[in-house]
């Protein structure tokens, strides 16, 4: 057990270290540049460079800092996001904590991370910091309640919070196919709202480079910053996993019901492709947002969640607890 | 720490400093802001980060030489700067340049302003958070500034203009070179609407910010397309023709709801009116000389000439005061930006962060002009 | 009626959301449109503009002529004092004394490229040179001397 976890730890940062080169790929070629391609075959080794180079810079703590704070923000920025990584099934039979409530878990979890940036925020001694972490404060507790009520809506059709026994129930269909408009809808709000959740653009405004020249994290450098970075990256996966899991079926093949033979077909891509399929397809979606769109302002921002986002995943639920009560879906 | 004296006034406004290194201001301006909250209560700039002293340097220079330093004023308008100069000079010796000399001029002046409004369409997505935009702006804007360095040798500073005259002749392949980057803007300028224009956070974002009243625009002394948006009538090229615009058929593009919006669209519909400009004039580039004759060593007479331009920004005014000799006397220039800026703190009072950065995009500050 | 117009924003905006997705999705498919030159790759098919202004250079002939004859309109004309002509008295076959020049001094570091020697050169003497790779460890090695080590003036430049 503590052995796998120590692997997976070490899987996580290769695979931030693949995120970064494919966001940074993805942004030059839909901003019609080549992107990286100096270190290593296509640039790949780029992200290592630049590890290394952050490695080797000073970790400046600044003269006014709240030292011990200053040094803790980043580990407890990035132990929340690698604690959220626990419950997730990689693939059949490949999940490392199968707790009972891991749909509970990662909700209350993943909003832990606002103390850690918060912290970093206020301990900088820094004007444009403490901003950013305002904003940063307002917005996650404000999506916290969409990305709750879009989980429920799942969590009312399958009549469970442990994330095994929601992938088993959509062995005959995923449940974006399964339940109708409703659970789109939540589909679209989840994504949307944990975009908001792990500060990327359109919703940076903790970092809003052009307006708080890099937000909370103004004051970091070196490694201290690196962790930022790679608790982004791990966010940023961990959001994508959870919605994959939640209502693309997790590590479980396409099925169609009644269709045996197409079904027997699907079965044989191992289901751990299906898991990371999905997984980066939704990635994607996350960074197609970030290179796309304007940021909103703070108010705009809290309009979007309070305003569209909050009253139409509660009418949404409605819906969907008919739909389950009634047993419509599927 | 931050709770010092120095972080909060004594009207219990949270003090920051945007600049002088700043991502969103564009160069060296500093700009103190009273915040309250996220609203801000106040903007004080800050000047004289990338003072050059142009105009003392002008005084030393003789008048075929002064006129590149203007190119390092408002470094995106370089070719109408050293037009407004050399159009002074003209005035001063009652000397008139050439009709194809003016023509040439016209048009490098109008894909000065072309190049001119794609970098700021291309930072005002920037400014917003939108990094894709910047990059097809640019690509237009290259092909543009290729064409220049074509026919004067350089992309951005290009001193292009004499007095009497233009340089050089045009390229022999302008003419063709420049029909081709107009298809290319044309057709791409559906881009610009998808990306930006229709946008609905972009929309929002502008819409109803930073309003400038006429009233406000004018006793600013805003000019350009800050003005206009308030529907300040201003365009130098309509009222004051120069080099000939008196016979081309172009709009002023006028809007009266004064907003970042308004600011927007205006500077959108001055670059159709570029490329119509520039449609009219390629082919008919008159024949003949692209400079006429001056003397040696220009020796302005004695007295004070004055001569506007309209910059991509604004009105750009030339004062040169001579006493006879080979050097001005007296050199200044009245920039656009310098008048724009002044507005901002208006603009943006109540308005958040985000917004100061949204209607200094839309204004269009380029740094260097405003201290000279 | 209120219903209406709340469902009509969000249809609208997202809409105009897509349509900026499909703009950036479409160059994301179509690879071909991609801009970047890879400049010092690139440095053997890379051609500047036959007027570039790279720097001031002296053309000299085969025979190690140039076309100078050390009038120093250039100087003059010079606004940053980045030209510094030093000339000297030479005998000449016929015994005459005739001014020519020593060495032609180029500062590089002050140069603004703005042209105005060129076209002040009666003679057609200096050009612009087309190479843009000026960057040094040292500021001294911007200072150029242009006319080549025993370079002699190109007949019938004078007359």
């Amino acid at each position: 057990m503590v052995i796998t976890g120590v692997c997976l730890l070490a899987f996580l940062v290769v695979l931030c270290f693949f995120l970064g080169y494919m966001e940074r790929k993805v942004a030059a070629f839909m901003e019609i540049r080549l992107g990286p391609n100096r270190v290593g075959p296509k640039g790949s080794m780029q992200i290592v460079a630049d590890t290394v180079k952050l490695l080797f810079k000073e970790g400046l703590t600044p003269d006014g800092a709240d030292k011990f704070l200053f040094n803790l923000a980043p580990f407890i920025v990035v132990i929340t996001s690698m604690l959220v990584v626990a419950p997730i099934a990689y693939a059949r039979d490949f999940q490392l904590w199968d707790i009972n409530i891991g749909v509970l878990y990662v909700s209350s979890i993943s909003s832990m991370a606002v103390i850690g940036i918060l912290m970093a925020g206020w301990s900088s001694s820094n004007k444009y910091s403490l901003i950013g972490a305002m904003r940063s404060g307002a917005q996650i507790v404000s999506y916290e309640l969409s990305i709750g009520l879009s989980l429920i809506s799942i969590v009312i059709l399958s009549g469970s919070l442990q994330l095994s026994e929601i992938i088993e129930s959509q062995a005959n269909g995923w449940w974006i196919f399964k339940g109708h408009i409703p659970v789109i809808i939540s589909f679209v709000i989840f994504i949307i709202a944990s975009t908001a959740e792990i500060n990327r653009a359109p919703f940076d405004l903790t970092e809003a480079e052009q307006e708080l020249t890099g937000g909370f994290h103004t004051e970091y450098a070196g490694m201290k910053f690196a962790m930022f970075l790679l608790s982004e990256y791990i966010n940023l996966f961990v959001v994508s996993a959870i919605a994959a899991t939640i209502f693309l079926g997790g590590w479980m093949p396409f099925h169609i019901g009644g269709l045996d033979a197409f079904n027997h077909i699907m079965d044989y891509i191992p289901s751990s492709i299906w898991f990371f399929g999905k997984t980066f397809l939704i990635i994607f979606i996350i960074m197609w947002f970030r290179w796309t769109f304007p940021r909103l302002r703070i108010d705009q921002l809290l309009n979007l969640e309070w305003k569209y986002l909050l009253p139409i995943s509660m009418v949404n639920i409605l819906l969907v607890t008919a739909m389950a009560i009634m047993g419509w879906h599927f | 720490m931050l709770l010092g004296q120095d972080h909060i006034t004594e009207e219990g406004e949270f003090v920051i400093n945007m600049g002088p290194q700043h991502p969103a201001t564009h160069g060296v301006l500093h700009l103190k802001i009273g915040l309250d909250g996220e609203t801000i209560k106040k903007i004080e700039p800050h000047l004289g980060y990338i003072h050059r002293s142009i105009e003392k340097m002008c005084e030393q220079l003789s008048y075929r030489q002064f006129i590149f330093t203007t190119s390092r004023m408002d470094y995106l308008s370089a070719h109408i700067n050293n037009q407004a100069c050399v159009l002074a000079v003209e005035k001063a010796l009652q000397v008139e340049a050439t009709p194809r000399a003016k023509a040439i001029r016209v048009l490098m002046a109008e894909l000065t302003r072309l190049a001119s409004h794609q970098l700021w369409w291309a930072c005002m997505g920037l400014d917003l958070g939108a990094v894709t935009p910047f990059f097809y702006a640019f690509r237009e804007r290259e092909a543009i500034n290729t064409i220049i360095e074509e026919t004067c040798g350089t992309r951005l500073t290009q001193n292009y203009m004499v007095p009497g005259g233009v340089m050089m002749d045009i390229h022999p392949n302008f003419q063709k070179r420049v029909k081709e980057v107009l298809k290319q803007i044309k057709e791409k300028a559906h881009e610009y609407d998808e990306l930006l224009t229709g946008n609905v956070i972009f929309q929002q974002r502008l819409k109803g910010v930073g309003y400038l009243s006429k009233e406000d625009a004018v006793s600013y002394g805003c000019s350009g397309p800050t003005a206009r948006a308030s529907g300040v009538s201003c365009d130098v090229r309509k009222l004051f023709p120069y080099d000939g615009y008196e016979q081309l058929k172009f709009d002023e593009i006028l809007n009266t709801e004064g907003d970042s919006w308004a600011r927007y669209l205006v500077r959108l519909g001055e670059m159709k009116q570029s490329i119509s400009i520039i449609e009219q004039l390629i082919d008919n580039i008159p024949e003949g000389d692209f400079q006429a004759k001056t003397k040696n060593v220009i020796k302005l007479p004695k007295g004070d000439f004055y001569q506007r331009v309209e910059t991509a920004r604004g009105e750009l005014g030339v004062y040169i005061v001579s006493d006879g000799g080979a050097t001005p006397y007296r050199c200044k220039f009245r920039s656009p930006n310098f008048s724009n800026l002044s507005a901002i703190p208006k603009m943006a009072e109540g308005a958040k962060i985000g917004d100061l950065v949204a209607i200094m995009a839309t204004v269009d500050l380029v740094i260097p002009d405003i201290d000279r | 009626m209120f219903l209406k117009e709340y469902f009509g924003t969000i249809f609208n905006s997202v809409k105009s959301l897509l349509t900026g997705m499909k703009l950036t999705g479409y160059y994301f498919t179509h690879l071909k449109e991609i801009v970047t030159e890879e400049y010092p790759d690139n440095r053997a098919t890379l051609k500047m503009a036959e007027r570039f202004r790279g720097e001031v250079t002296m053309p000299h002939n085969e025979n190690n002529e140039h076309r100078c004859t050390g009038c120093q309109s250039c100087e003059l004309a010079c606004p940053n004092g980045s030209i510094k002509i030093i000339t000297k008295q030479e005998i000449q076959a016929d015994g005459k004394k005739k001014k020519r020049i020593d060495t032609w001094v180029y500062h590089l570091d002050m140069c603004t490229l703005c042209n105005l020697c060129v076209i002040a050169c009666p003679s057609e003497a200096i050009v612009m040179g087309q190479n843009f790779e000026h960057s040094v460890y040292d500021k001294k090695q911007l200072k150029k001397i242009l006319n080549k080590t025993g370079s002699k003036l190109m007949e019938g430049v004078e007359e």
